[in-house]
Order: C-alpha cells, then sequence, then structure tokens
C-alpha cells in the first residue's frame, strides 16, 4: 500500500494516458465510456490523496524513472499545483456522466471511442503540465493537450468546427513555439530544465544575463498567454468553443484555460519571482490594462451574441480577465481572489455549458431566438443556469461574490481605488447578456418548436445540479476554496525576491 | 438566558418563515383557496414570530443568528436591534393586510401566473426580513440583492413589452447602483473600519477623515438605490406596471422602505451621529436630499395618472427619511424611523385605494376620476385619511414624524430643512387633496359616459380589497395613538446595550 501511494504522481497522468489508448482499442463507443468513466472517477481520488500529503507534509517530490532532478523528469506537487490538479481531476469526474447521452447524439458511433480517446489524452495532458516540475516536459504536456484538443473541436458536428479548429491549431502553434523559445533561453542561461533548479540558478545569475532573462520572460509570457486566451491573444477561444461538441466545450471551459494560466503563474511567481524584481518590470501594467479590456471588451461583445455557446464564450474571456487582474496586482488578497476564482469560475462555466448542453440534447438549437419560454419547459435545465449565471454576475450568495471580493480588496490594499469601481461596472455589464437570456428563456411565450423539450435524463441533469449547487456552496462555505487558495497565494508569494 | 435562546430562534424562523412558504405554494397551485390560504397563514405567523421578539427588544435584548462565515470578516448573521425590529414589524403586519387585499385584486382581475405572483411576494418578504435583522452589511447587501431579483418577476407580471422595458430599468439601475455603488462602499468601509459589524455608535469613529465620510456616504446613499434618492429615482415610477399590491407592498413599503431603511441603518450603525455630524460630513445630503424631497413633490403634482403621482409622492416621502438621517442627530434618526412606519400606512392606503378603483372602474387617470367618490365612498374616504396622514395632520401618525423630524432639524440647527420640510407639506396638499375634492364634489366628465359606458356600474370594489383599505386607514390613526411606544422603542438605539 505503501508503495502505491508514493507512486501517486505518476500514476495521475499514466492511468488517463493507458485509458486512452485502451479506449481507441475498445472501438466501441459504450464501452469506450465505462472506460473513461472509471479513469475519470479515479482521478480526483488520486489528487485528492496528494493534496491531502501536501497540506499534511509539504510539497511531494516525485524523480520519474527514478533519475534524480534536476537530471531526471521531476514531478512536483506543492500547494498551488495540488490545488489546480483537484480541480481539473474533479470537473472531470463531475461531468464525466453528461458525456455518455450528450457524446450518442453528436458523435458518429464509430468516431466515439476516438472522442473518448481524444478526451483522456487532453486530460492527460493537462493533469501532466499542472504535474510537472520540468519545464520541457510541461512543453511535451501542453502538446498532448493541445493536440487532443484540436481532435475534440474539429469533431463538432457543424461544419465550421474544422476551421475553428484549424484556427485554434495555428494559434495553439505559435503559443507553442513561443513557450518552447522561452524554455530555450532558460536552458541557454541555466543548463537546466528542472524548474526548482532553473529559479535556484537565475537568482544566482550575473546581472548581465538579465537582458536574455527578460526575453525568456517575455516568450514565456507571450506563448503562455495564447494558450489561456488572454486579450488580444483570444481570437481562437470563441469559435473553439462554439464548435466543438458540446461536452468537449463544457469540460475545455473549464479546465484547459485555468491550466494555461496555472503554468503562467507558475513561470512568473516560482521560476523568475525569485530571480527579478516585477517592480522593475512593467508586467503588472501589461497585465492589468490587457485584463481590464478583456473584462469590458469580452462582455460587451458577449452582450451581441445570439448564440448561447459563443456568447458564454466571450464570457469566459472576461472571466479569465478577472483572473489576470489578480495576478497583476499580485498581492496575497488579489491572487487569492485569482486562484479561488479559477475553481469558482470553473464550477459556473461547466454549469452554464452543460446546461447548454441539455438544450442542445433536448432543443437542438443554442440559439436564442429559438429558445424562448424554454424555462418552462426545462425548469431544473434553466433554474441551474440562472444560479450559474448570477454566479457569473458576482451576486452575493454565490462563488463569483467571493473571487471579486479578495480581487477588490486586494487592489484596495494597492490604494487602485479606480479598479474597484472597474471591476464592478464590468460585473454590471454581465448583468445585460445574462440577464437577456433569462428575459428570453422565462419571461417571453414558449415557442412552438419547444412543444416537446423537456428537462434532460439524469446523467444529464445530475452533473448539472452539482455544479450549481457547487456555485452556492462555494458563496457560503469557503473554507476550502479560499483556505486552499489563500495558502498557495501565501506560498507564492512568499517565494518572491 | 433561555427566553435568548428562543428568540435567536424566532429571527432565523422569521426570515425562514416565508421562504417555506413560498416553497409550499407551488405545491398547491392547482387548489387556489388552499394557495391562498398558505400565504395567509405564514404572513399571520411572521407577523406573530416578529410581534414575539418586540417585547424582547425593548426590554433591551439584541437577540443575535449567525449562521455561518463566509471568509473572515464576512459572515451571514442576523442581530435584532430597535429599527430593524420596527421595519419588520412594519413589514410583516402590512404583508397580512396586503394578502388579503392581494386575493381580492387578483381574482376580480383574473390575472395569470397567481402562484409564482405569491411565492415571489413571499421570497420578497423573507428578504425584507433578512434586511430587517441583518447584522453586518454582508447579509444587508446579500438580502438587498435577493430582494431586487425577486422582485423582478413581480414588476413584469403583464410581461407586456412596457412591462418588460421597465423590469429591465428596474433590474439595472437598481442592480447597477448597488454593485457599480452600494458594493465598493461596503468593501472600502471594510478596508477602513476591519469589520463591517452594524455596532452601537459605528465602526469608523476615527478611522476616516470628514471628507471621506461625506464619499463614503454618497456611495452608500447613491449605491443603495432603492431609497429612490434623485437622480436614482427612474425606477420607481416604471415599477408602477406591476400590478397594485406590488405597487402598495414593495413599491410603497417593503422594497423603498428596505432603501431608505438601509440608509439610516448605516448611518447609526456604521457612520455614528458623531462621525456624521464632525466637520459637517452629512451636509451635502441634507441638501441633495431636500432637493429631492421639493422636486418629486413638483413633479407628482404634474402626474394625472395615479399610481404615477402616488410614486412620485412616495419619492418625495422617502427622501424625509433620507433627510432626517443626514441631520446626524438622535430626533432627526428617530424621526426617520417613525417616518418609515407611517408612511408605510398612509402610502399603502392610497395605493389600495388607486387600486380599489382600478378594479371597480379600470380607471387610471386623476381626471377621470371626477365624482367618483359618491360611487365609492369607502375608498375615497380612506384615501382622505391616507392623504391627510402623509400630509402630517393630527389625529393621524403622519404627524408625529414630521414634527420629530422638524425637531430634530431644529436640534441640529438646519433652518433649511425646516424651511423645506414645511414647504413640502404644503405641496402634498396641494397633489393629494384635490384628488380627495375632485372625486366628492366634482360633476362626472360628460365623455366619460361615452367611453367607459357612464359610471352606473361603478360600485366599490370587491370586500377583501375594501377590508384591506379600510384596516391601513385605521393603522394610520392607529399610529398617532402609539407613536410614543414607538418612539420608546426607538429611544433604545441610542441608550440600549
Amino acid at each position: 500500500m505503501m508503495s502505491v501511494s508514493s507512486h501517486l504522481p505518476v500514476l495521475q497522468v499514466v492511468i488517463p494516458l493507458l485509458g486512452g489508448v485502451l479506449a481507441a482499442l475498445l472501438r466501441r463507443g459504450s464501452l469506450a465510456f465505462a472506460l473513461t468513466l472509471a479513469v475519470s472517477w479515479i482521478m480526483p481520488v488520486i489528487s485528492g490523496l496528494m493534496l491531502y500529503q501536501v497540506i499534511e507534509g509539504g510539497p511531494i517530490s516525485y524523480a520519474l524513472g527514478s533519475w534524480p532532478p534536476p537530471w531526471g523528469i521531476e514531478y512536483r506537487v506543492d500547494l498551488l499545483n495540488g490545488f489546480v490538479l483537484m480541480l481539473v481531476s474533479t470537473i472531470g469526474a463531475v461531468t464525466v456522466p453528461f458525456a455518455a447521452r450528450s457524446v450518442a447524439l453528436e458523435i458518429d458511433a464509430r468516431q466515439q471511442a476516438w472522442f473518448y480517446c481524444m478526451y483522456l489524452m487532453c486530460l492527460t495532458g493537462l493533469l501532466g503540465v499542472t504535474i510537472t516540475g520540468d519545464a520541457f516536459n510541461a512543453f511535451v504536456f501542453l502538446e498532448i493537450s493541445s493536440l487532443s484538443t484540436y481532435v475534440l473541436i474539429a469533431l463538432g458536428r457543424n461544419r465550421r468546427a474544422l476551421v475553428a479548429a484549424f484556427r485554434y491549431l495555428i494559434m495553439g502553434t505559435i503559443g507553442a513555439t513561443f513557450y518552447v523559445i522561452g524554455v530555450g533561453f532558460l536552458y541557454l542561461l541555466t543548463g537546466s530544465l528542472n524548474m526548482v533548479d532553473i529559479a535556484a540558478r537565475l537568482a544566482v545569475a550575473p546581472p548581465e544575463q538579465a537582458r536574455a532573462m527578460v526575453a525568456g520572460l517575455a516568450f514565456l509570457t507571450v506563448g503562455i498567454s495564447l494558450k489561456l486566451a488572454l486579450f488580444p491573444l483570444h481570437s481562437w477561444l470563441p469559435g473553439a468553443y462554439a464548435y466543438a461538441p458540446s461536452w468537449a466545450t463544457v469540460f475545455l471551459s473549464a479546465t484547459a484555460t485555468k491550466v494555461a494560466i496555472y503554468l503562467l503563474i507558475r513561470f512568473l511567481f516560482s521560476v523568475f519571482g525569485v530571480a527579478l524584481d516585477f517592480r522593475d518590470l512593467p508586467i503588472p501594467e501589461i497585465f492589468l490594462v490587457l485584463s481590464i479590456a478583456a473584462m469590458f471588451i469580452a462582455s460587451i461583445i458577449a452582450i451581441y451574441q445570439s448564440d448561447l455557446k459563443r456568447m458564454l464564450a466571450y464570457s469566459s474571456l472576461a472571466q479569465i480577465g478577472y483572473i489576470m487582474l489578480g495576478i497583476g496586482i499580485a498581492n496575497h488578497a488579489a491572487l487569492t481572489g485569482s486562484l479561488v476564482h479559477l475553481v469558482n469560475h470553473a464550477a459556473m462555466k461547466a454549469a452554464l455549458f452543460l446546461a447548454v448542453g441539455a438544450i442542445f440534447y433536448r432543443v437542438g438549437s443554442v440559439r436564442l431566438d429559438d429558445l424562448a419560454g424554454i424555462g418552462r419547459k426545462m425548469p431544473w435545465t434553466t433554474s441551474a443556469a440562472l444560479i450559474a449565471g448570477l454566479g457569473l454576475i458576482g451576486t452575493p450568495g454565490t462563488a463569483g461574490f467571493i473571487s471579486k471580493w479578495y480581487l477588490a480588496v486586494g487592489a484596495l490594499e494597492r490604494g487602485w481605488w479606480p479598479l474597484v469601481f472597474l471591476l464592478v461596472a464590468s460585473s454590471l455589464v454581465s448583468v445585460v447578456y445574462v440577464g437577456r437570456v433569462i428575459e428570453v428563456a422565462c419571461f417571453r411565450p414558449t415557442a412552438d418548436r419547444l412543444a416537446e423539450a423537456k428537462d434532460p435524463p439524469l446523467s444529464m441533469l445530475l452533473p448539472l445540479l452539482v455544479l450549481a449547487a457547487a456555485t452556492v456552496y462555494f458563496g457560503i462555505d469557503t473554507r476550502w476554496s479560499v483556505g486552499i487558495a489563500a495558502d498557495a497565494a501565501a506560498y507564492l508569494l512568499g517565494g518572491l525576491r | 438566558m433561555t427566553a435568548f435562546g428562543s428568540a435567536e430562534n424566532l429571527v432565523l424562523l422569521a426570515i425562514a418563515a416565508p421562504l417555506v412558504c413560498a416553497a409550499l405554494l407551488p405545491v398547491f397551485r392547482k387548489a387556489p383557496n388552499l394557495r391562498e390560504a398558505v400565504t395567509l397563514v405564514t404572513a399571520i405567523a411572521l407577523a406573530a414570530i416578529v410581534l414575539g421578539l418586540l417585547p424582547v427588544v425593548e426590554a433591551g435584548g439584541r437577540p443575535e443568528a449567525r449562521l455561518v462565515d463566509v471568509a473572515p470578516g464576512l459572515s451571514i448573521a442576523f442581530k435584532v436591534e430597535p429599527l430593524g425590529m420596527l421595519f419588520a414589524l412594519v413589514a410583516s403586519i402590512l404583508w397580512i393586510v396586503n394578502s388579503i387585499y392581494s386575493i381580492g385584486y387578483m381574482r376580480a382581475h383574473d390575472e395569470p401566473r397567481q402562484t409564482s405572483f405569491y411565492a415571489c411576494f413571499a421570497i420578497a418578504l423573507g428578504s425584507t426580513m433578512g434586511m430587517a435583522f441583518a447584522g453586518n452589511l454582508f447579509t444587508l447587501f446579500l438580502c438587498y440583492e435577493a430582494l431586487t431579483l425577486c422582485t423582478f418577476p413581480l414588476v413584469t407580471h403583464k410581461r407586456s413589452p412596457e412591462a418588460m422595458r421597465a423590469g429591465r430599468l428596474y433590474l439595472l439601475l437598481l442592480l447597477g447602483t448597488s454593485m457599480v455603488l452600494f458594493l465598493p462602499a461596503i468593501i472600502a468601509t471594510w478596508f477602513l473600519a476591519g469589520t463591517i459589524d452594524f455596532t452601537p455608535g459605528g465602526i469608523l469613529a476615527g478611522k476616516a477623515s470628514p471628507l471621506v465620510v461625506g464619499l463614503l456616504l454618497a456611495l452608500f446613499a447613491f449605491g443603495i438605490g432603492k431609497a429612490a434618492l434623485m437622480p436614482v429615482h427612474f425606477w420607481l415610477p416604471a415599477a408602477m406596471v406591476a400590478p397594485t399590491p406590488v405597487s402598495a407592498l414593495l413599491h410603497a413599503v417593503a422594497v423603498v422602505k428596505a432603501g431608505v431603511f438601509a440608509i439610516v441603518k448605516i448611518a447609526i450603525y456604521i457612520f455614528g451621529i458623531e462621525t456624521l455630524s464632525l466637520g459637517g460630513a452629512s451636509d451635502w445630503l441634507i441638501y441633495v436630499g431636500s432637493a429631492s424631497l421639493l422636486l418629486a413633490s413638483l413633479i407628482a403634482l404634474t402626474r394625472d395618472n395615479l399610481k404615477a403621482r402616488l410614486a412620485y409622492s412616495t419619492i418625495s416621502q422617502l427622501a424625509y427619511v433620507v433627510v432626517g438621517a443626514a441631520l446626524a442627530g438622535s430626533t432627526g434618526m428617530i424621526g426617520s424611523g417613525l417616518q418609515i412606519a407611517t408612511h408605510a400606512a398612509g402610502k399603502i392606503t392610497l395605493f389600495f385605494c388607486a387600486g380599489a378603483i382600478y378594479v371597480a372602474s379600470h380607471k387610471t387617470e386623476i381626471s377621470d376620476m371626477a365624482g367618483i367618490g359618491r360611487r365609492m365612498p369607502v375608498t375615497m374616504l380612506a384615501f382622505l385619511v391616507g392623504s391627510l396622514s402623509i400630509i402630517g395632520l393630527p389625529p393621524f401618525g403622519g404627524m408625529w414624524s414630521k414634527w420629530l423630524l422638524v425637531l430634530g432639524a431644529l436640534e441640529t440647527g438646519h433652518a433649511v430643512a425646516v424651511v423645506v420640510l414645511m414647504l413640502s407639506s404644503l405641496l402634498s396638499v396641494a397633489y393629494l387633496l384635490p384628488i380627495v375634492a375632485r372625486a366628492f364634489f366634482a360633476a362626472p366628465a360628460a365623455e366619460a359616459h361615452d367611453s367607459h359606458g357612464g359610471q352606473d356600474g361603478i360600485r366599490e370594489a370587491p370586500l377583501a380589497c375594501l377590508i384591506a383599505l379600510c384596516t391601513t386607514a385605521l393603522l394610520c390613526i392607529l399610529l398617532f395613538w402609539q407613536a410614543g411606544r414607538i418612539e420608546a422603542l426607538l429611544q433604545g438605539i441610542f441608550t440600549g446595550p
């Protein structure tokens, strides 16, 4: 038993990897689903055990193939990525029951096993990026997750999914290239790929290397920012989310960008933060300006979308803006807000995309014009979406409020008054797009084409209700979410120069 | 201590009872009589619960109930103090009367969606109780937002394009001001004082300069849009598209009073009288409030639609409360508290009458109401009583609140306020009494005979409506004699533990 628990870090990655291969070999969609379900449900157990170990005994270091770091690849779990692993694996586990019927409807029978294979590969990649302590290994996993994501998107029924996938392919590849160039700079400077080792070596680097260091930082930041869809590098995201199969959108929206944000935080705070003083660089200012632009521009664009998935995609961009805002403010309260918003936004946005997926399953359309009065036909789905929507706005009593509270307190601690007003004013824009949907869904006369619509089967409804409940739960009891986020933020800031 | 133990439970019960009622109502949607019985029984039970708390508070007790800590310093907690006690008392007692009235009105009109109407109403009452008993700004804010959201379906009850437009304005203005101004004010308070608990004597003493106090007060005063202080009053006249029982209880009592109640409560328990008066931090609000008071009265004079005129009269009367709080003296505060109660009784009577006239004759314009008093003598007599109370003449309750407000203005040496209060009483004579005079003494217009088939068919509204409006008219008189007890209760704010 002892030996199994000491190998948890590698199991976190190997199980979904093998699961993916096996899913492809199984060929039958239903069998592949059963396997996916089993794998997805094992994942949070593993990450939960690891998170527990980290909280109790500090960071875990796992030497892959027993090659000691910095020569071998190190998997390193600390409070920050333990938290993100938990998030990714839990979202996978909670939403996977939804996949059975949704995928059966939206994907050709002979492609279903491939779909599950790609999902498990994507899960492998995301968990791998998060768990690894090796900068180049992170690139490998980043590519695994990206390549599988391109396929997941391209499997969408609408032919425009192909264009969206291609677009993401181009943008994603540019991002990956930038990332790898950045890692190259670091390797040139330090001769190491292990993040902890790089940080230690950068800290004692001679001053004349500072320029190369900044160049590396710039490449990494831009590369990862493309992956996390920071405004204005976001152009791939709306199309990708809008045309991907429903469940792929659910999973990607809740996890993919979050993992990229994690990677950025990791590089900024744990790698460069040790060596560079950000007060000498315009990084906070850049993040502040871009995230404020995202918060407003993306939200305003969301108002004008007629396709619900596209609207939610733009809303995601705005929410990513909130997370990046906290990174730009970079004090304890704001960073806590950012980290906790990773969880809160994942729960809310997954709930909303699940609701949209359920509507597509019953109605066959997610255009707002087709959905007048859907609230009367699908009351549970709509209510859950309403709760998650209130969370997006940041209504008190929901998770969204908690994130914004910490961000605002963080801004105030810096004395940045206007930022507090911008923060709350941007929530107001989200009132408009959420309110617009609610008005159509609940207050218009029921459209004729909805005569047959009703709430989806339990396997689809339950994940939705769980996540809607989580939106409220994390708005009221924040011991877990904020508790760990605050500790992780303190841990990150404690390592700064 | 045992008595306090039970008082704690009463606090939670007062908030839970209406919510349970709202959950029960859909069960009885097929049996309207049972459904209305549930509402009535809950309303009576709620009033009994609140009355059960009264002796405890009068004896100097401050029952508390703490639900959860959302984050350090942010908790959902309730604490009953005299002002909240009075507000809860007013809202809960008037809910009984309003429910009786609603039954008569909604059935006479054969309105659709009655179940959701009563359910939203009950949730609104639950939120109002939560606001009344809120123990800190966060709880107050939470219930404030809940009140906005659950009254939206009531405002848009007709679902007509006009109603939806009004609903959008209602939602955007109330949510908007609360998010953009109220929330930053709460965050700033937390930042300055390190707590947001309502504490006798205030929490900002010595923590902020008069300028900051003045600014903060502005954020609160305009952020609490429900107080309808000009220029954030537009939502109130627009919300008059709602069915009359909604206008009566919500837009003359619960919602708007929740707004001014929050301002007074914040003035007393967050700022504290001394901090407010220091350096004239709240003086500007006296002038803004006075301007709102007079302007709204003048606009009321020009409105021919009865409900619109009453709405502007409400805006003006609410400004009395704000001015009373801004005077920053104990007499003014008590006057404000009393004004909340007496205006509630007076204005709900007037709205009941307006609704009764509409049910009986489908008349909405004052100019069409010539001679209607002869057909509906009871209604119009009640209207007279309500008007006189609002004007502030003995033997009606309104007299005492005006008296205390003037006294408070003299005490703190604000001669302008005295003049404004006097002037506004004259204006209210000018916009209220002609309605009664026209109803009793003017001859019915000839064209009215043609367009409405004459007044021959008009008789008094359904019995349920009549009972309700007579009860509230009597309440106006009762308040004249009971004002001493209320004043003693409110005195407890400044002398109590």
